[in-house]
């Protein structure tokens, strides 16, 4: 059942500010989400207002400047800096995206930041995906085959197959956006979320795989495909410029297809 | 995922609303307000086939400005709902996907819901009320 507001235990509480060096020449605010899971109190916004003039363009360069230099207890995953890896998703300026491809000089006014929506949050802004893995691993994200591959060669796909994966392969499972559906904040117990379902169709598509009809099978459940109401979030916040929503109709259309 | 203490983070709090989930909040909220809607529709038909008595009574209500309101409302409500459902037939056809387009046809339904109630009240109203 949807809950609109936070537990008890998740209500953000004022937190402490970190004023711009004295010889700042182009001060910039960020107010960044803080829970230290020790101290057993709730979670803070802490302001720190560091020099954009002697900062790297990215949001992901001023967080590991606060790290370096003002406040080394501040805790992110990050990992290639150049939107590959998909570590440092978080909901920056209200919506979700990678800290390492996001400019600051994009951001009007203070650069407020969170942990990806609506997750158990392990510290600052490191959320527990696990969820979102096992979901991930309960689509069987590897080719299935019973015919063997060919003895002297991979097995191939034709020019036209292959481009069928185009928009799909890029996927760096980020989690952006399915954080930022409201179907799977209130249902991501039964729900797989955008990011699974675009994972799901794309080897749904895939012309080396067998298992169409069983991938199909797991799927057809009023939760996990159907829980979709095309809100379009999704698509809207990809980092990648991916559109999981429209992948998701394919799938849909698909369930239709084969009836008939 | 209650087997820890580990607090949740902010979600509606703090996430910008945009076109896409306003739009989807609003198809959610007109399909409620149609449903209740039907109430109002049920009360006029029985009324009608009541005698001329309940009818004038009813017909009194929804002319009045509060029945006014809440015509305006629903008609709202429902050229909404069925300007929307359109959009939601092509993307079940898997047509509409990219942004660009997604953007056109959520402000196409805005405009086309206000021009179809404005011209349902014309009508209406040059009909004699």
């Amino acid at each position: 059942m949807a809950e609109f507001t936070l537990p008890k235990n998740s209500r953000i509480r004022t937190g402490t500010t970190h004023p711009a060096p004295s010889d700042a020449k182009k001060p910039k605010r960020f107010k960044v989400y803080r829970h230290e899971p020790e101290s057993g109190e709730n979670p803070s916004v802490d302001e720190y207002t560091i020099d954009r003039a002697a900062c790297g363009p990215m949001v992901l360069d001023a967080l590991i400047k606060i790290k370096n230099e003002v406040d080394a207890t501040l805790t992110f995953r990050r990992s290639c800096r150049e939107g590959v890896c998909g570590s440092c998703a978080m909901n920056i300026d209200g919506t979700n995206t990678l800290a390492c491809t996001k400019a600051i000089d994009d951001v009007k006014g203070d650069v407020k930041i969170y942990p990806l929506p609506h997750l158990p949050v392990v510290k600052d802004l490191v959320p527990d995906l696990a969820n979102f893995y096992a979901q991930y691993a309960s689509i069987k994200p590897w080719l299935q085959s019973d015919s063997p591959a060919p003895a002297d060669r991979e097995r191939l796909q034709t020019k036209e197959d292959r481009a069928k994966m185009d928009g799909l392969y890029e996927c760096i499972l980020c989690a952006s956006c399915s954080t930022s559906c409201p179907s799977y904040w209130w249902n991501s117990d039964r729900y797989l979320g955008p990011a699974i379902l675009l994972q799901a169709y794309r080897w749904i598509i895939d012309s080396r795989d067998e298992y169409t009809g069983e991938r199909l099978d797991n799927l057809e459940d009023p939760f996990r495909l159907y829980r979709c109401h095309t809100i379009m979030n999704c698509t809207r916040t990809c980092p990648k410029g991916l559109n999981p929503g429209k992948a998701i109709a394919e799938i849909k259309k698909l369930m239709v297809e084969r009836r008939y | 995922m209650a087997q820890t203490d580990r607090p949740l983070s902010p979600h509606l709090q703090v996430y910008r609303p945009q076109l896409t989930s306003v739009l989807s909040v609003f198809h959610r909220g007109t399909g409620v307000v149609l449903s209740i809607g039907v109430i109002f529709l049920t009360f006029w038909l029985v009324a009608a086939a009541w005698g001329p008595a309940a009818f004038n009574f009813v017909q009194a209500f929804y002319g009045s400005w509060f029945g006014y309101l809440v015509l305006l409302g629903f008609s709202f409500c429902l050229f909404y709902h069925l300007c929307n459902g359109v959009r939601h037939l092509f993307w079940d056809a898997g047509i509409g996907f990219d942004m660009e387009t997604l953007y056109r046809s959520g402000w196409a339904v805005l405009i086309a819901t206000a021009g179809l109630t404005l011209f349902a009240w014309f009508i209406g109203l040059a009909m004699g009320g």
